[in-house]
């Protein structure tokens, strides 16, 4: 991913493959402009970004050249995140992401987007949702790809302190999340990935925790995900708290045929905090897919 | 234990100016130990150590010898790399009124990652 020295006159602009738009679609009863980015071609691979960030986050796997030559991966940034907006009428309630309204938006832009039977990959509130879409919807889906899933977290500290005016939203967002790192990020990949949560809109971190922490719990279903019917890879960083290997492994536990690797050193971020560590993780998984 | 922290923090120019709207101070723990932790405008003015009689702290972080041991350690283990991960495991218990740590969350976790590495 890194840029060739632009010299000067002469020389072409260094783009990345990935072009960004903004898709016009109804997500439960509003219309919703949502920011849309691509690159590659072949299998979709749909990719949900964690709460409070942005689609951002998956900006290696969207420039690594062996990926983009079989899959199209396609990443975006739900309502209130990143350069979506959020749906007209916003300021006039508490933004509280729920597993019903989550699940509806991942279909709804699958669909809009007309993808013949994707491949999801979502990481933390991503990765929950990817088991909520095991369970109910799961013949929609080629594969999907947990990163920090988990069944269930309990809460650790006081949300309340995500949002409220005399604390700043974006520092405190980012100071909440900075342990979630592994210690063998590279510093500029730790820096950009707290610089996402450093942007987050005021609530919107604990507008998604709601769904992670309260709202999404599922431990008492996951042992009906049937993975033959949709093939379920779980991959998570041992230097995560928030959802830990154990919370990883005790889903591979009750769920038949779920395959789960513990990545080292990676923490809870691993397509933005440690890319090229993350995707030595993910390539067998991709390769697999690939070969069904 | 404590007591390179105040010369390890002031020296560091930018994490003294990330911290110039605290003025604090807080009780660090570690099992019978206590240090009061006097902080002005981002700088540590005094690192005190116990045993106090009627301490007056803002917030305490109170977590047993070992834990913060291993917080410390060069290569911190899963679970001791970070207070928040110390809280999940219940291994550091955060008292008092903690909205000046919350509002500079950065900056202290920082400042403790300061004597990593340079306390045994």
């Amino acid at each position: 991913m890194s840029a060739p020295a632009n010299t000067g006159a002469g020389t072409a602009p260094h783009f990345e493959p990935v072009v960004g738009r903004y898709l016009h679609v109804e997500l439960l009863g509003k219309p919703h402009r949502l920011y849309v980015e691509e690159s590659g071609q072949g299998i979709p691979l749909v990719c949900l970004h964690t709460a409070g960030s942005d689609s951002r986050q998956y900006r290696a796997l969207q420039n690594d050249p062996e990926i983009l030559e079989h899959f199209r991966v396609v990443a975006f940034d739900l309502p209130w995140h990143g350069k979506s907006s959020p749906p007209a009428g916003w300021h006039t309630h508490e933004y509280r992401l729920t597993s019903a309204d989550y699940v509806a938006t991942v279909r709804g832009v699958c669909a809009a987007l007309r993808l013949d039977r994707p491949a999801v990959m979502g990481c933390s509130i991503g990765g929950r949702i990817v088991l909520h879409l095991a369970l109910d919807h799961a013949r929609e889906f080629r594969a999907l790809i947990g990163l920090q899933s988990g069944a269930h977290v309990d809460p650790y500290y006081d949300l309340q302190w995500l949002h409220r005016p005399d604390v700043h939203g974006g520092e405190v967002c980012a100071g909440i999340v900075s342990g979630l790192i592994g210690p063998a990020a590279p510093a500029a990949d730790r820096w950009e990935t707290l610089w996402h949560y450093m942007q987050g809109g005021p609530g919107v971190f604990k507008g998604d925790l709601y769904f992670y922490k309260i709202d999404g719990d599922i431990r008492d279903r996951v042992a009906g995900i049937d993975t033959q019917a949709c093939p379920l890879y779980l991959l998570s960083g041992e230097y995560d708290y928030s959802c830990q290997p154990e919370d990883t492994r005790a889903l591979e536990r009750s769920i038949a045929g779920a395959k789960a690797v513990i990545m080292p050193g990676i923490g809870h971020f691993p397509m933005s905090e440690n890319p090229q560590g993350f995707l030595a993780h993910l390539r067998p998984v991709l390769a697999e897919i690939l070969s069904r | 234990m404590l007591e390179k922290l105040q010369d390890l923090v002031n020296a560091d120019a930018w994490l003294v100016q990330r911290g110039r709207f605290v003025d604090t101070r807080f009780l660090l723990e570690a099992g019978e130990r206590q240090h009061l932790v006097a902080i002005h405008a981002g700088r540590i003015e005094s690192v005190t150590a116990g045993p106090f009689v009627m301490p007056r702290w803002t917030f305490a972080l109170r977590a047993p010898e070992e834990a913060w041991r291993r917080f410390w350690l060069p290569l911190p283990p899963p679970g001791f790399n970070d207070i928040l991960a110390m809280v999940k495991s219940r291994s550091l218990r955060i008292e008092g009124d903690p909205h000046v740590l919350m509002a500079n969350l950065l900056y202290f976790k920082d400042v403790l990652a300061c004597l990593r590495g340079k306390v045994q």
